[in-house]
């Protein structure tokens, strides 16, 4: 029953990005991808869990500690990206 | 409970935030908006996460936040436009990377939890090391730092094929009995990795924006995976939506190339130099700036097409310029974008964009190929394959069928090109033998600066 409620939400979410991100023109298809390239980095979410937890040998400290660097830099870098790509788009004309 | 309760409403909104953020990437006027909304929710589900999981030790996750932040920023300060395939590359493998680790913790700490959880870390280890090393390939291809041409030795295929077998072998072992179950987690991972490096040095760089389209996809697969082995519901959601992002890119690529996405991927396209067209008699004939500049100067609409030579030469901010002397001279000036100009989808916009060239100018293919015929002179700036004609009408070239810019349909057609060496992918190109087509040879940015000089001295 788990797996169904799961994948109930996936498929349902797959739904939703397909209807948002047909409607992105190709104009954009560069911070799109960039701006969905931060938002893969929610694996900080499960990074951070993993690197608290109460049950931590060197291994495990070292791999969560590592996965949140990587995270971090994914979601930190990817937005800021996306943000100055942005800030470029501009209209003649307009400030 | 009530924390896990607060938590996951964070996640729920901090999805809606995600889902918002894309909408409003449709419009180039609330795109912005949408990336700050977009972080704001991560921001909020960093936070949740901290504040409600019961997490025992700060410090090192602390950090690791602190680290990857910084080192984050500057990667993204320093990264120039021109450099922004690669760049995304390499973010993508750090985010496949940062969650083979998170898979690894959750086998490490407990390598004999259920079947789902256990199916969901085997796949996150498999998809997440290829997304790690075929990331590092692609930026090494993107930046340069390795070859850009395809890269196959005999066997590959072979070898490949043998190491996604013994990867479904290790799985079976790893589900069907408990013996061996460490060592085998190590060797699919090792594997995964391994085929992450094979997979993507066989293809070209041309074939880039479908590669980081796939790797885009992937980056989400494994963070969807992820949250299939942890129960976690945003991950799951977040996952999905960056799936269905990269889907969507390597179909709109696959089609702009009319090749399917196995042909790209597994096909070793442009390894061998094929030669259908006939072009040995035929001769280029070359023209001066001073006299493109005459037929320049009379031209009353002017269409450009930029290719990844733009952004090779840097020439951005030359084009800008050309582009505004021809405005001021009054001549209609466009600049036509085929989708897989460049080496990510979007490529050229960015670039034309960064040297404050107004978006409404950037015109997409099926938008003015109608025009085409209407267009005193092309410019064709470092694009080859994209206005090829024998896309049209030669059965036996590679890139028949490929969807094409139609310069060839200009009264004068000027491609700047640095020499006769064959493009990219070794096909010749019959559009620069024909008679309204004049080549100006050289480096593309001294040769834009150039016409713009003569309009200046014209003045």
């Amino acid at each position: 029953m788990e797996l169904v409620y799961l994948l109930f939400i996936l498929v349902l979410a797959v739904f939703l990005g397909f209807a948002l991100i047909t409607k992105v023109p190709p104009l954009l298809h560069t911070p799109l991808m960039s701006e969905a390239n931060a938002i893969s980095g929610i694996t900080i979410v499960g990074a951070l869990m993993a690197a608290g937890t109460e049950i931590s040998s060197v291994l495990t400290t070292i791999l969560g500690t590592l996965a949140v660097v990587f995270a971090a830099f994914n979601v930190v870098g990817g937005y800021w990206i996306t943000e100055r790509m942005l800030k470029m788009f501009r209209k003649k004309g307009s400030v | 409970m009530t924390s896990s309760i607060a938590m996951n409403l964070c996640y729920l909104i901090s999805a809606l935030m995600f889902a918002f953020g894309i909408k409003m990437l449709g419009k180039p006027t609330t795109a912005r908006r949408g990336n700050f909304i977009s972080s704001a929710g991560m921001l909020l589900a960093v936070t949740a996460t901290l504040f409600f999981h019961h997490i025992i030790a700060y410090q090192w996750i602390m950090i690791g936040l602190v680290l990857g932040t910084l080192l984050g920023l500057w990667k993204a300060i320093k990264a120039a436009m021109t450099q922004m395939p690669e760049t995304i590359a390499l973010l993508h493998g750090f985010g496949g990377l940062a969650a083979l680790f998170v898979d690894w913790i959750a086998f490490d700490v407990n390598p004999f939890s259920d079947v789902l959880t256990q199916a969901s870390i085997f796949l996150s280890i498999v998809i997440g090391g290829i997304t790690f090393t075929g990331s590092l390939i692609a930026w090494g291809k993107l930046s340069e730092k390795l070859p850009g041409k395809p890269v196959v030795f005999p066997g590959i295929r072979l070898v490949n094929a043998a190491a996604f077998a013994a990867i479904l072998v290790g799985g079976i072992v790893f589900f069907g009995s408990t013996a061996y179950h460490y060592p085998i987690f190590l060797m699919v991972l090792a594997l995964s990795l391994f085929l992450g490096i094979t997979l993507v040095l066989p293809i070209g760089g041309a074939d880039m924006p479908v590669v980081i389209s796939v790797l885009n996809s992937y980056a989400g697969l494994v963070a969807c995976t992820t949250g299939f082995a942890l129960r976690n519901i945003l991950l799951i959601v977040a996952g999905a939506f960056v799936g269905a992002n990269g889907i969507i890119l390597s179909i709109i690529m696959c089609k702009a190339m009319n090749r399917s996405l196995t042909n790209v991927l597994f096909g070793g396209f442009g390894a061998a130099v094929q030669n259908s067209d006939d072009a040995s008699g035929k001769e280029v004939k070359a023209i001066n700036v001073e006299d493109a500049f005459f037929v320049l100067e009379a031209a009353k609409s002017v269409v450009i097409v930029p290719g990844y030579g733009l952004a090779a030469a840097q020439a951005q901010h030359a084009v800008r310029e050309l582009g505004e002397l021809l405005e001021k001279n009054g001549s209609e000036v466009k600049y036509a974008i085929h989708p897989v100009a460049g080496r990510m989808p979007g490529h050229m916009n960015v670039l034309l964009a960064e040297a404050d060239i107004s978006y409404d100018l950037l015109a997409e293919m099926d938008a003015i190929n109608p025009q085409m015929p209407l267009a005193d002179v092309a410019i064709v700036i470092g694009a080859n394959d994209v206005v090829n004609p024998s896309a049209l009408d030669d059965k036996n070239s590679p890139i028949y069928g490929m969807p094409i810019i139609r310069a060839d349909q200009a009264r004068h057609v000027f491609i700047l090109k640095r020499s006769m060496a064959s493009g990219f992918a070794g096909i010749e190109n019959p559009l620069f033998y024909a008679d309204n087509a004049r080549m100006i040879f050289g480096d593309a940015k001294a040769t834009l600066q150039a016409l713009s000089a003569e309009f200046k001295n014209a003045a």
